[in-house]
């Protein structure tokens, strides 16, 4: 289902914006308009869509309007053009009131340098929302506790948020806009101002988060990796217009202009990259002849994982066993796992280029297994872990 | 060739006429609160023994600034005072300096605010603010006078007028400092401009207000020594005194009874602003 929903939206600044519509309905770009008219060109036809639960990361380089879109779809900036719906509402239709409670209903916004409020204390930041909401002084409090553990700050509500660190005081912003429990997250470069390894904890902990809570989460970066590790998808932009909205792999592998495709030469060791250096060491494998099917469930569970890779007596790979099969054929009273093991799963030779990972990948929702000239198995390739090896080889490569 | 003189003097002579005659009823009223709340105040003040009062003020300037060194300067200024038969006088100036301030920042502040949050209010004041800023401080001495006679009344009157300026500007300064950032947020979770105003920028002005409150007090204690030639008495009456009975000693003791409530009242303002910050 359409959360958010962005159409031919625009955001001129400066005074009687309509000229500058007009110019770019006449396909001139922002240079061009800002040296006829000094008008500038926050954002040029957006139009894109957020699903239900789904994380879109807008990215492009500084001033390309990622803010302003963002600050659009809220309306703390107001569109020249266009429009916004949010559930099939009409943001951009409602009145001061309306818009208010929208925003206090629906979206909750963190900001890039946090944007706490110094004189109130850790838990009075994370209370901000309910108070504005007219929440009674004792559930409030209680709400505003629950989002501040959810974000590992326990302990810390009588804490000034001058006193704690960058990454801690960014939780603060999480837990305030989490304690409203909003349907949209609004992300505006949330972890840029973090370290990189702190900002690497904090988009794990996003994910982790997200696994539990299910936001829509629209977030903003100009950071390529972290718009490959958090998006579900991605939009690009481009001096204020959208250059292309697509998955991950997508962006990797079709980038849909020079833009686009310099963006990603930045991460581009996709060529370098080989199976072999993306992979990792499989956990564990089953043993045919070895070990049974209850053995193998209970190496599954173990890993937390659904299937398992298994080899033969001279240690090469014979295939894959499905958590599944394994209950049914011990509903069967079976021991032998020779009949479900599955054989015509993707392999790939250590050597193959990351970019082929990709296409191999796609359309297959098991690990690929990298496998040696001997039938040997070497490791296994995950797509969640191909995204971010390429993500961090590509730091490490800087 | 002769340009004619423009005659601005006379403009302003029947404006300041007009108004002395349409807002009678206004100054009138204004005259008989601020006389009797003053009278009443410095009533109770010269009831109580000195040293009473004397003890009083050092414990509130020790309390406050939370510094023993504050409080004993208070104590030994005072009786200072005291000692040399000021204390009448001492108690009347900070009596005309309490009502000017309590008047000045009433009015002043919610200005402050106003135009903070209004452009419109915002080009309005300030020029005017300009203009009282930098007229020498006698001249409002003289409007006072036809509104509200020679006396205590005039006296407050130009001392509210010239010590307000501060409290509007970093009343105004201090909402418009707040950072954008801290705004937009409010924004975007929702808040009136009241809920802005009261949980977030009001707050944050607080110790630049409190900076502004500290000059108000210092420009209506200076000013009321000036405004000692309408007849404000106090401290300021016996420097004036002194002045036209060239008795040197006796203007000199005065003025360190004023120098001496000056540091006072700064150096505990300044510890209370720091506070809030
Ligand atoms: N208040 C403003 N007035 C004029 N121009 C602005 C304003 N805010 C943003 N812009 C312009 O809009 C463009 C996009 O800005 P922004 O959305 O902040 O980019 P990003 O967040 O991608 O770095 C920039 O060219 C910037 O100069
Ligand atoms: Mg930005």
């Amino acid at each position: 289902m359409k959360k958010i929903e962005v159409k031919n939206l625009s955001k001129i600044f400066g005074p009687h914006p309509e000229r500058a519509i007009e110019l770019l309905e006449k396909g001139k770009g922002k240079d061009e308009i800002f040296a006829e008219t000094r008008l500038s060109v926050g954002v040029d036809r957006a139009g894109f869509d957020v699903d239900e639960g789904e994380i879109v990361v807008v990215m492009g380089l500084s001033g390309s309007g990622k803010s302003t879109l963002v600050r659009c779809i809220n309306r703390l900036i107001e569109p020249t053009a266009g429009q916004v719906f949010v559930d099939g509402v009409e943001v951009t239709a409602l009145d001061a009131k309306g818009l208010r409670e929208l925003r206090l209903a629906k979206m909750g916004m963190v900001f890039q340098n946090f944007a706490l409020f110094p004189h109130r204390t850790v838990l009075a930041n994370a209370e901000y929302g309910l108070e504005i909401k007219g929440m009674d002084p004792a559930e409030r409090r209680d709400r505003a506790m629950r989002s501040l553990d959810q974000v590992g700050l326990a302990g810390w509500e009588d804490s000034l948020p001058s006193q704690l660190s960058g990454g801690m005081q960014q939780r603060v912003g999480l837990a305030r806009a989490l304690a409203l429990d909003p349907d949209i997250l609004l992300m505006d470069e949330a972890f840029s101002a973090l370290d990189p390894l702190i900002r690497r904890d904090m988009q794990d902990e996003l994910i982790s988060l997200q696994g539990k809570v299910k936001k829509t989460i629209l977030f903003i970066s100009h950071d390529l990796d972290e718009a490959l590790k958090l998006g579900d998808r991605i939009v690009l932009m481009k001096d204020g217009a959208i250059v292309q909205v697509g998955s991950p792999e997508d962006i990797l592998t079709s980038p849909a202009n020079d833009y686009v495709e310099r963006f990603v030469a930045e991460v581009d060791i996709t060529k370098v990259l080989t199976a072999e250096s993306v992979m990792k060491k499989s956990e564990t494998v089953g043993f045919l002849g070895h070990d049974g099917p209850r053995a193998a469930l209970r190496k599954m569970k173990q890993h937390g994982i659904s299937t398992l890779f298994v080899l033969d007596a001279q240690h090469r790979l014979a295939g894959l066993v499905a958590s599944e099969d394994c209950a049914e054929l011990i509903g069967r009273g079976e021991r032998d796992l020779a009949p479900i093991v599955r054989t015509d799963i993707p392999c790939v030779a250590p050597d193959t280029p990351a970019t082929d990972l990709f296409l191999t990948m796609s359309g297959n929702s098991c690990p690929l297994a990298v496998v040696d000239e001997g039938g040997r198995l070497k490791g296994v390739v995950v797509k969640g872990s191909l995204l971010g090896a390429i993500a961090e080889r590509g730091r490490t490569q800087e | 060739m002769s340009i004619p003189r423009i005659p601005l003097g006379v403009w302003i002579e029947t404006a300041i006429d007009f108004m002395v005659e349409h807002f009678a009823f206004a100054t009138k009223a204004f005259s008989a609160v601020t006389e009797s709340v003053l009278e009443l105040l410095e009533k109770a003040m010269l009831a109580a023994p000195a040293w009473l009062l004397i003890a009083v003020f050092t414990l509130l300037a020790w309390k406050l600034s939370r510094k023993r060194g504050i409080g004993l300067f208070t104590l030994l200024g005072l009786c200072l005072i005291w000692n040399m038969g000021l204390w009448p006088a001492t108690v009347s100036t900070i009596a005309l300096v309490c009502i000017a301030t309590l008047v000045a920042i009433a009015l002043g502040v919610p200005l402050g605010i106003a135009s903070a949050l209004s452009q419109g209010v915002y080009r309005v004041v300030m020029p005017v603010l300009d203009v009282m800023q930098t007229m020498p401080a006698f001249v409002y001495l003289i409007p006072a006078i036809p509104f509200f006679g020679l006396g205590k009344v005039a006296a407050i009157f130009s001392t509210v007028v010239f010590a307000m300026p501060p409290a509007i500007r970093l009343t105004c300064l201090g909402i418009r400092q707040t950072p954008r950032e801290l705004v937009e947020c409010a924004d975007a979770f929702g808040s009136t401009r009241w809920q802005k105003l009261v949980k977030l920028q009001l707050p944050m002005a607080t110790p630049t207000i409190m900076a502004g409150v500290n000059q108000t007090v210092m420009l209506a204690l200076s000013m009321v020594v000036i405004a000692a030639m309408i007849g404000a008495k106090g401290l300021g009456g016996e420097v004036w005194k002194a002045i036209q009975r060239l008795q040197m000693g006796h203007g000199f003791e005065a003025g360190i009874g004023i120098v001496i409530v000056a540091i006072i009242l700064d150096r505990v303002l300044q510890r209370v602003g720091a506070r809030q910050g």
